[in-house]
């Protein structure tokens, strides 16, 4: 399993590292069962625009690479472009990432997705990201699954698939 | 520069065997199985291969030896050719260890949905398989009993002894994986007792891709793997005579060295563990109960994932592996560790650091050198480290 040279460049210089300490939004995803954990800290302007974004994140080299751009990808943008911001966009901001390693940079979009809606609860407005099943710390994404030698992928993905029409917790079944 | 700590995973062809082997390529090319002059040499070079081998295992005849593609096929061979032999049209059982290799496990499973009952025997949680615990398990349709001598991850050794003869009392054949024990720790097919065992030319110094299969005299076995008989009929295919060459020298350098060898490799595997352990806080070896390998040294650093350890330490060319579900591809970590009760967020930072024959005292102190930053790095790094460990 390669890594691209980007992938390789965020995981070794990632950006952005660290916690905002008086944040304005707060995005907790993943959990330690899975292996991976993530904590997006931001600062939002009164016109909605993210003006500091920080991230702590326990888990593979792509589960780092892929908070670190979106922390990149996120700066500057407003909370609903943010939460705009798909998967697939940030595997190709990465220049690609193993079909096996694709849900961490849906940890990664969760992290931020929740990170608004904190923001917005905060300010008495409705949340914008919907459902997001990674910010359960007791959620087991696998629970559910028979893990047997049968599994099967396409009944998988299509119990678990979001919004967006794909599984957003382990789309690296497809 | 390079550091390999990944011995357990395959190693190097030392270059005295590979001397042996290169004679055979090209120059003593014959197949084994012909008639005139280079086929006789390959057939005598072959034969010559067994013999020692044989020898080595303290196996009562050379014939009891069967060469093959390598560990995989051993297994396979092992599990599929003993148990449908015995009992053709299922209903037997079959009692496999839940820290098998996955060369065991696959082959058990797939029998499972042939028809036949299977029991995935938990080990202890010192890592150890206990023979009471395999009394327990035994049925009045047990035929085979399948227990790895030692097993790849966590390096406990089991008493292969005691379980052969638990088996046997119960009425079962007992085979074991030894492809992690051959040559680098006390291996006698008939002090052990058991019936068939599986080896890898890969682990001790030879060529990929071949191995051997013990199978003891009269043992019930159909071939896997039909065609033109060779190997007396248990299993086909024209023989690897540089392969066999290969294995054969193999073995025997590991025999000469390994009294030396055992000592010289726990020395540097404890000064490893102890060095990780105390220049960092929340890292533990995963299983300190003798007996363990020489040379294998399995370690848990809680709250730090292990692809990202593995690849901070591939920045610095040292090669190493872990039990994280991350680098497995399966979204699970390492079966080995769970089947000891390790619990699953403690596995993704398990590392295994395994050593051999060019590992250097200097080897082990750059790796003492460079881990504990790495690893006080990520944790840094981490939204819960210190939430976890009430520490930074």
């Amino acid at each position: 399993m390669l890594y691209s040279e980007k992938v390789m460049e965020h995981f070794n210089n990632p950006r952005n590292v660290g916690v905002i300490e008086d944040a304005d939004g707060v995005g907790e995803v993943g959990n330690p069962v899975c292996g991976d954990m993530m904590k997006i800290t931001i600062k939002v302007d009164d016109t909605d625009h993210i003006t500091d974004v920080k991230f702590q994140t326990l888990g593979c080299g792509a589960a780092i690479a892929t908070s670190s751009i979106v922390t990149e990808m996120a700066r500057g943008l407003t909370v609903q472009d943010a939460v705009a911001i798909s998967k697939q966009q940030v595997a190709d901001e990465l220049g690609g990432l193993p079909p096996a390693k694709m849900h961490c940079s849906v940890l990664a979009t969760d992290g931020l997705k929740v990170a608004v809606d904190d923001y917005l609860k905060r300010h008495g407005r409705e949340p914008i990201a919907g459902e997001i099943k990674s910010s359960d710390p007791n959620f087991d994404p696998h629970g559910d699954e028979d893990h047997g030698h049968e599994h099967d992928a396409a009944d998988h993905v299509h119990d678990n698939a979001g919004p967006d029409g794909e599984c957003s917790v382990c789309c690296q079944q497809i | 520069m390079t550091t390999y700590f990944d011995y357990a995973a395959t190693t190097p062809v030392d270059e005295r065997v590979l001397e042996e082997m290169l004679p055979y390529f090209s120059e003593k090319f014959g197949n084994a199985n012909s008639l005139y002059a280079i086929g006789r040499d390959a057939y005598r070079a072959v034969e010559g291969a067994r013999e020692s081998v044989a020898k080595s295992i303290n196996a009562e005849r050379p014939d009891e030896v069967i060469f093959t593609a390598g560990g995989t096929e051993s297994d396979n061979t092992a599990l599929y050719g003993i148990l449908t032999r015995i009992a053709p049209d299922g209903g037997a059982h079959l009692i496999v260890s839940a820290f098998e290799h996955h060369a065991i496990l696959e082959p058990a499973h797939a029998l499972e949905k042939a028809g036949y009952e299977l029991t995935i025997l938990k080990p202890r949680e010192d890592g150890h398989i206990n023979p009471d615990d395999l009394r327990a398990a035994m049925r009045p349709n047990t035929k085979l009993v399948s227990i790895m001598h030692a097993n790849n991850e966590i390096g406990t050794i089991n008493d292969i002894k005691a379980l052969a003869e638990v088996a046997h009392e119960g009425g079962a054949l007992f085979h074991t994986d030894a492809a992690q024990t051959l040559g680098k720790i006390p291996f006698d097919v008939q002090e052990l007792g058991v019936d068939a065992a599986s080896f890898s030319s890969h682990k001790i110094y030879g060529p990929k891709g071949f191995g051997a299969l013990y199978l003891k005299k009269r043992i019930p076995f159909t071939a896997y793997l039909k065609g033109g008989g060779q190997e007396f009929k248990k299993r086909s295919g024209t023989q690897n005579t540089p392969g066999a060459i290969g294995f054969a020298k193999a073995l025997e350098i590991m025999l000469a060295e390994q009294p030396a060898e055992m000592a010289r490799l726990a020395h540097l595997r404890d000064k490893l563990i102890t060095g990780v352990t105390s220049a960092l806080e929340n890292t533990e070896a995963t299983t300190l109960v003798e007996p363990r390998l020489p040379h294998i040294a399995s370690l848990l650093i809680k709250g730090v994932e292990g692809e990202a350890m593995l690849l901070q330490l591939d920045n610095k060319g040292i090669s190493v592996s872990t039990g994280s579900a991350c680098s497995s591809g399966s979204l699970e970590p390492s079966h080995v560790l769970l089947s000891i009760g390790c619990p699953p967020e403690i596995a993704h930072g398990s590392l295994r650091v395994s050593l051999g024959r060019f590992t250097t005292e200097e080897d082990i102190d750059f790796f003492l050198e460079v881990f504990p930053p790495i690893v006080e790095r990520l944790r840094s790094m981490s939204p819960v480290y210190a939430r976890m460990f009430g520490s930074k």
